[in-house]
């Protein structure tokens, strides 16, 4: 057992502090705030980086494992255990989060700056960063499920951050409500989980319901229709994971979640909420992979994942192309990426999604804060037909931002995205189930390379249409570029974004290798691979499907520079019928508010009516019994009691007086009556003596 | 008439003169100086029976006396002292109006 491990609760724990101090802190304490924040977190960087290094550097086929357990619950002869984990995957995820999370809280002491509530900004920020880092440290499923509620719950305060606007409440109310939808499955999978194997701890030695032993028992019962107890649970989690995740059909949170702040954006979207769905799919992947003993093919839980990935990918990525906010072209691309990932998940194991969630964190943040930095410097406009031009008045943004749309679109060779898309693709080929998935990622690729060439053109190409629009006084001035306490983590994650790739190509894939010990020997270095035939032919394919997709991006967008901001898009005139179906991000969130939502109305109506009527009436009646009988009693108080104690006195007053005029302070009468009196005694012993 | 009687009568006149006197005056000097009258009668009662009651105890009467006189001495400062409060404060001795103590 390694001397970190132990220690390696602190790096949630001190986000989460950190989240703790400053909740109570006042609002003016800005500096304070933004500096316990960043250091917190920049100390959690730290302990990853080494904890990083530790897992480097072990040995063994196996790859490092180091696990922390301890007793949470204790309840007759239940114990309910808690811990922590640290293995590649962890590792990995810890840096990036932490990595990624330091350049957004430092980005975002720029772009908050002048808030009212930015130390409060601060506080959610720490506590989602925490969260987060928690899920991927998680060697606990309830442990898991904890810090991942608590992901949605910082998320929730977050995308409400400006919660004055209404439209922010509802995409707060919105998350909150769809990702708890997901949840519910995340949940039921882990009582049954719990309920099959007696553990929710995922290594614990031999015991751990992610290990052998857990895993052929689970994947040894058929719970009905031919599927496995491993698969229902796969498929009960990967329901959590995709509304984690923002899969279809539980996409829907995503694109409104960009009503937030734009850091909180970039924040949910490249490191901590979206990744916690592939996460989970990855930390569970042996449930999901597990086969019953004697089968062969691909189990029925990695086929779900890869066809919802697949289908996810195209579909989100043809909204993306008809949308004209900037950040919600962006958000669309995410659910589209997070489609990429489960994909690779579900073809190619763990190692393939794992990589593109790496790569997609570092351009994914980086182009949420490069739109970011162009909505800061054009003072708030986020409609791409009213920006353009930027590239003069914001070099820094443009050219970082370049490399992220480059990257995300897949441009070969130099980009990290295209090394992590290409190693989705050629598992999706070697697929032995079926060539769909292949064909839509390929299609997906297209589409990425196609809307991302249309938001550039648009944004950065072209005169700047935001002043000859005339939509208000505020756009009079020209935009400008962002405050380097902005733009260098622009650099910084563009030089990651470059940097990233070279670890997961096909000559090199030492993160695959890393993540996949198992198989470390199919991954040692070798150049020839990258010459082979069958890379090679794909790598030829992918590309020319990019280039098609930036072409016809050009072709359509920046032959004729656009200079009317309300001029129909140029898809539109060509196909007006579907692009208004993208527009209308195929009408999803109609559909679900003519159905759910309006069922649900409904009920919430007929509990109003029976709160209103029948038990309000009941309520109301109880209330009148109440007042009734408190009236009696008032009566009764008044006539009775009160009118015969009111007469005695009043006797008693009056008997009083009376007396009281005895004594009138005379003082001849009082010797008068003292006279009289003595007379009448005297008299009295006469009289006596006589006798 | 035996001496004692004529004593006795004589005490009875003192008494009833400083009786209608307390009782009817007004003036509190002379309601006092009515009662000092009325207590003189009771002290020559004592002495008289005294003299002539045919007790075995010698000179009890006279003994009585000399304490009523002390008593009757002390009575007085009392009294005078309150009418000159009373008169400092009101500026009148007349009994009749002095009637703030009735109920």
């Amino acid at each position: 057992m390694n001397g970190l491990a132990p220690q390696l609760w602190l790096v949630p724990a001190l986000p989460l502090l950190a989240a703790g101090v400053l909740a109570c802190l006042p609002r003016r304490a800005c500096r304070l705030a933004a500096g316990l924040a960043i250091g917190a977190l920049a100390v959690s960087l730290a302990l990853s980086l080494a904890a990083l290094a530790v897992t480097l550097a072990a040995p063994g086929p196996e790859g490092f494992r180091a696990v922390v357990n301890f007793p949470w619950l204790v309840w007759g002869e239940h114990t309910l255990h808690l811990g922590w984990v640290l293995d590649p995957l962890a590792a990995v995820m810890l840096v990036m989060v932490s990595l990624v999370g330091l350049l957004i809280f430092i980005y975002s002491v720029g772009y908050m700056a002048g808030d009212e509530n930015f130390t409060r900004f601060f506080c959610f920020l720490s506590l989602f960063a925490g969260a987060m880092l928690a899920v991927v440290m998680a060697n606990s499923l309830v442990l898991l499920f904890i810090a991942w509620e608590l992901v949605g719950l910082a998320s929730y305060l977050l995308i409400g951050f400006w919660f004055q606007k209404p439209a922010a409440a509802a995409a707060a109310k919105k998350a909150f409500l769809t990702t708890r939808v997901g949840d519910l499955g995340l949940f039921a999978g882990m009582l049954w989980l719990y309920a099959a194997t007696g553990t929710v701890v995922f290594y614990d030695g031999g015991r751990g319901c992610l290990e052998s032993a857990a895993v052929s028992t689970l994947a040894g019962r058929t719970v009905t229709a031919g599927l496995t107890l491993s698969a229902v649970i796969s498929l009960l989690v990967l329901l959590g994971a995709a509304g984690k995740s923002g899969q279809f059909p539980l996409h829907v949170w995503l694109p409104d979640a960009m009503e937030g702040p734009t850091p909180v954006s970039a924040l949910i979207h490249a490191a901590t909420m979206v990744a916690a769905g592939v996460f989970l799919v990855a930390r569970m992947f042996p449930i999901f992979a597990a086969a019953p003993p004697g089968a062969t093919g691909t189990p029925p839980a990695l086929q779900a994942v890869a066809w919802l990935g697949a289908g996810t990918a195209v579909f989100a990525a043809l909204i993306a192309v008809a949308q004209t906010d900037i950040k919600r072209i962006l958000a669309y691309s995410t659910v589209s990426q997070l489609g990429y990932m489960f994909l690779g998940l579900g073809v190619g194991g763990v190692a393939v999604g794992m990589f593109h969630l790496l790569t997609h964190a570092g351009f994914k943040a980086l182009l949420f804060l490069g739109a970011g930095s162009v909505i800061h410097g054009c003072h708030g406009e986020q409609d791409i037909r009213r920006l353009g031009g930027l590239w003069r008045a914001q070099p820094i943004t443009f050219a970082t931002y370049a490399v992220g749309m480059m990257a995300l679109a897949g441009v070969p060779l130099l980009f990290s995205g295209f090394w992590s898309k290409e190693e989705i693709l050629h598992a999706a080929l070697g697929w032995p189930v079926s060539r769909g998935p292949f064909w839509l990622a390929l299609a997906g690729a297209l589409l990425t390379a196609f809307y991302m060439t249309r938001q550039m053109v648009l944004v950065f190409f072209g005169p700047y249409r935001g002043g000859a629009a005339g939509a208000g006084a505020h756009d009079a001035a020209p935009p400008h570029e962002s405050s380097p306490v902005m733009t260098v983590p622009l650099v910084l994650l563009a030089v990651g974004t470059v940097v990233l790739g070279f670890f997961g190509t096909p000559a090199w894939p030492a993160l695959q290798a890393y993540l996949d010990p198992a198989h470390a020997a199919h991954f040692a270095p070798d150049l020839r691979r990258l010459f082979s035939a069958e890379v090679l032919k794909l790598m030829a394919l992918s590309t020319a499907v990019v280039l098609t997709g930036l072409a016809l991006g050009w072709w359509l967008y920046g032959r004729r520079p656009v200079t009317d901001p309300a001029a129909p898009d140029a898809l539109e005139l060509v196909q007006p019928g579907l692009f208004r179906l993208w527009r209308e991000k195929f009408r999803v969130d109609e559909f679900y508010a003519a159905t759910v939502v309006r069922w649900h109305a409904g009920w919430a109506a007929l509990g109003d009516l029976l709160d209103r009527w029948c038990w309000g009436g009941l309520v109301w009646l109880v209330q009148g019994l109440a007042l009734g009988l408190a009236w009696v009693s008032r009566l009764v108080d008044e006539m009775a009691v009160n009118s015969g104690f009111d007469a005695a006195c009043a006797r008693l007053v009056r008997a009083g007086r009376r007396v009281a005029g005895l004594s009138t302070g005379r003082l001849p009468g009082y010797l008068r009556g003292v006279a009289a009196g003595a007379l009448a005694l005297g008299l009295l012993l006469l009289w006596g003596g006589c006798r | 008439m035996s001496p004692l009687e004529r004593y006795l009568i004589v005490a009875a006149l003192l008494f009833g003169i400083g009786l209608a006197g307390a009782l009817t005056r007004r003036n509190a000097i002379l309601v006092l100086a009515g009662i000092e009258l009325m207590l003189t009668a009771v002290n020559l009662n004592l002495i008289a029976f005294g003299r002539y009651g045919g007790h075995a105890a010698p000179a009890a009467g006279q003994v009585f006396v000399l304490f009523v006189i002390a008593v009757a001495a002390a009575e007085t400062a009392v009294g005078l002292a309150l009418i000159i409060a009373w008169f400092r404060h009101r500026r009148t001795v007349q009994l009749d109006e002095a009637d703030e103590l009735r109920g």
